[in-house]
């Protein structure tokens, strides 16, 4: 971890952590919300409500596969409704939880040490809920399997010049990466829970967990380099994959989708939702466990300026595809700038502006980047904009293409409804039961935060 | 060489300046079969016992280029040897599309490598160990900070070693049982 004991004087920002802090309290506050704090009543009715919005997923999942994608709202020329507008929104969302936990270690930025596990948890769990959208899309899951390239007696094997091949890898790479670089994270905590834990059953379980971890200093020193590794490997792989997930789309030819901006339009995006996401969860989650002392005000306002920076980069794309529409002098490009702007869609495509581009802007003012209120208000409406964003993208696109007697209008259904609102129940299901079994801060890299963490090479020990 | 029945002596200080001083001179008085015990890693302690063989970066590299190689040439087979199809007029080796599969390919052998390979240099998993036959050891994961010689080292001798340890300022010395 970088020195950071010179501090400039005139950083008049808040501290990364509030003073006071030693190296048993960080240990004893983080892992005391999983082994010493009783269950409230309210963590179980919030359990109960999302456990059950999960299950009117599975409710909807089972009448599907009875039934097939005939009972969504998907028809030609609309073939990816809300099936793919979820899978691109959630991995989305994923995306930001790399990126803290990855780029912002490899630029040391050590506020992201208090955020980071949990921001992981949130990448694992949306990228799970993305999985779920192509895979019951494909209209018989059970043969998902297909896609993946094995030796088989029907003789056949994936055509691996498909964008969709592609994102297979890419999705179930970035999934395992995601979830090993988490865990990786987790080991010494684990020892910390292990030797904290005081029920013996729950000592055995971080033990298994932990690995025999001892904190041994050849053990920290390659565990370091393989995080470090590990961070250099997600870096690149975190943009590739919504750059792969950009490509089902550029590598068409529908108007609208096959656009150069869309690679790096996508990962911008990616990133502005999945800050979004996390401000909505760290803010209640900050208050109801009281970690205001480990996420503190710094953290939150910078989330707010990540959020900004990417979505003037989102606003730059979406000025940049009404431009080439305008510029490009092909009628059909030209005509989707029409359609989005004056044609059924009209109104979503105008909130789309408001909720991504125009709303957000307030976060230029400090008074909103320093109130916990407005910003999980904000951060709410960008997520509102985004799932916007895609259904835009990928519904008014389809809708009316180069021919008009293949043009159709798209009416999602209740059950796409309670797939969408499932996947959240999911969702924060997972959230719900990892902030009570697992630490939700690293323990060990918010140590490394205190100052008498960091040692000077003795040279005086040579004399 | 010792009696077995000692795994070698721990010395407990009280903050990684200390442990990093400790861990400097004990290295410095000859011993070589020394470890260090913190509950954060400790810039240069590994250094400081002497550590320097670090094969974490070439294990990921040996992964990263199988995980590669087999990626491309998976495609290659695929595409032009055992089921070559026509689409678009496309060369059956169209390489520029086989390159994201070869990169995930790449980076998920690559990031495994990395963990297990990790895992496997610490010898981890591990379910019995003697440092935790030390009650206070548990503090290891917590606020402490240890140094153990241990007795297989040729310079160990359970009185001389003890006194050595016992000049470096530690506050609690205790023998560690095999």
């Amino acid at each position: 971890m970088a020195t950071n004991t010179q501090i400039p004087v005139a950083d008049r920002r808040a501290p990364v952590i509030e003073p006071g802090h030693t190296y048993s309290t960080i240990g004893e506050k983080i892992s005391n919300i999983v082994l010493r704090r009783p269950i409230s009543l309210g963590w179980v009715f919030g359990f109960f409500v999302m456990f059950s919005g999960m299950n009117m997923l599975l409710f909807a999942l089972g009448w599907l596969f009875w039934r097939g994608t005939g009972i969504w709202g998907i028809t030609i020329p609309i073939g990816w409704g809300f099936a793919i507008i979820n899978f691109v929104w959630w991995i989305g969302i994923g995306h930001a939880g790399t990126l803290i936990s990855a780029i912002l270690c490899l630029l040391r930025q050590t506020w992201r040490n208090s955020i980071n596990r949990f921001a992981e948890a949130m990448t694992l769990f949306a990228v799970a809920c993305a999985g779920v959208f192509p895979l019951v899309h494909t209209g018989r899951p059970w043969l998902a399997y297909w896609m993946f390239p094995y030796p088989n007696t029907m003789n056949y094997w994936p055509n691996f010049r498909s964008p969709l091949i592609w994102d297979v890898f890419a999705v179930s790479t970035y999934f395992t990466i995601s979830l090993v670089f988490w865990f990786t994270g987790l080991i010494p905590d684990f020892a910390t829970m292990r030797d904290r834990a005081e029920n013996r059953y729950t000592r055995t379980i971080y033990g298994i967990l932990a690995m025999g971890w001892r904190g041994s200093a050849r053990h920290w020193h390659r565990y370091e380099t393989a995080y470090l590794l590990l961070a250099g490997l997600a870096t690149p792989l975190v943009l590739s994959v919504h750059t792969v997930v950009s490509f089902d789309f550029a590598i068409s030819i529908v108007p609208g989708w096959h656009t150069t901006i869309f690679p790096p339009y996508f990962v911008a995006g990616a990133i502005y939702s999945g800050f979004a996401m996390v401000l909505c969860l760290a803010i209640p989650i900050r208050a109801i466990y009281d970690l205001s002392d480990f996420i503190t005000m710094r953290h939150l306002e910078t989330a707010g300026k990540v959020m900004l920076a990417t979505g003037l980069i989102v606003g730059y794309g979406y000025g940049i595809e009404a431009f080439m529409g305008w510029y490009s002098g092909n009628k059909f490009d030209s005509f989707l700038l029409w359609n989005r702007l004056h044609g059924p869609y009209a109104f979503w495509y105008l909130s789309l502006l408001a909720t991504n581009i125009l709303v957000p802007q307030l976060l230029w003012f400090k008074k909103f980047r320093t109130s916990t209120f407005w910003l999980w208000v904000l951060s709410f409406i960008v997520l509102v904009g985004m799932w916007l964003e895609r259904f835009i993208i990928i519904v008014v696109s389809l809708q009316r293409d180069f021919l008009n007697s293949s043009w159709g209008m798209y009416y999602p259904t209740k059950w796409d409804y309670m797939t969408f609102a499932g996947t959240i129940g999911m969702f924060l299901t997972a959230m719900w039961l990892f902030v009570r079994i697992l630490p939700m801060i690293s323990i060990s890299e918010l140590k490394t935060l205190l100052p008498e963490a960091h040692v000077h090479e003795a040279a005086e020990v040579k004399q | 060489m010792n009696d077995a029945s000692t795994y070698g002596l721990m010395a407990e200080f009280d903050s990684a300046q200390e442990l990093l001083d400790a861990a400097h001179k004990t290295h410095e008085a000859g011993y070589q079969k020394v470890d260090a015990f913190s509950p954060f890693p400790i810039e240069g302690l590994a250094e400081a016992i002497g550590f320097r063989k670090n094969r974490v970066p070439f294990v990921v590299l040996i992964g990263g280029l199988i995980g590669g190689l087999s990626g491309y040439l998976l495609q290659y087979y695929v595409a032009v040897i055992t089921y070559p199809t026509n689409i678009g007029g496309r060369p059956l080796h169209s390489w520029p599309s086989f390159i994201i599969v070869t990169f995930e390919m790449t980076i998920l052998f690559a990031g495994l490598a990395a963990v297990f390979g990790m895992l496997a240099l610490n010898g981890l998993p591990m379910p019995y160990h003697p440092v935790f036959n030390v009650p206070e050891f548990t503090g290891a994961s917590d606020n402490k900070f240890f140094l153990v010689v241990f007795s297989t080292d040729p310079k160990y001798d359970a009185a001389r070693t003890r006194d050595f340890l016992k000049g470096l300022g530690p506050r609690m010395l205790t023998e560690v049982p095999s």
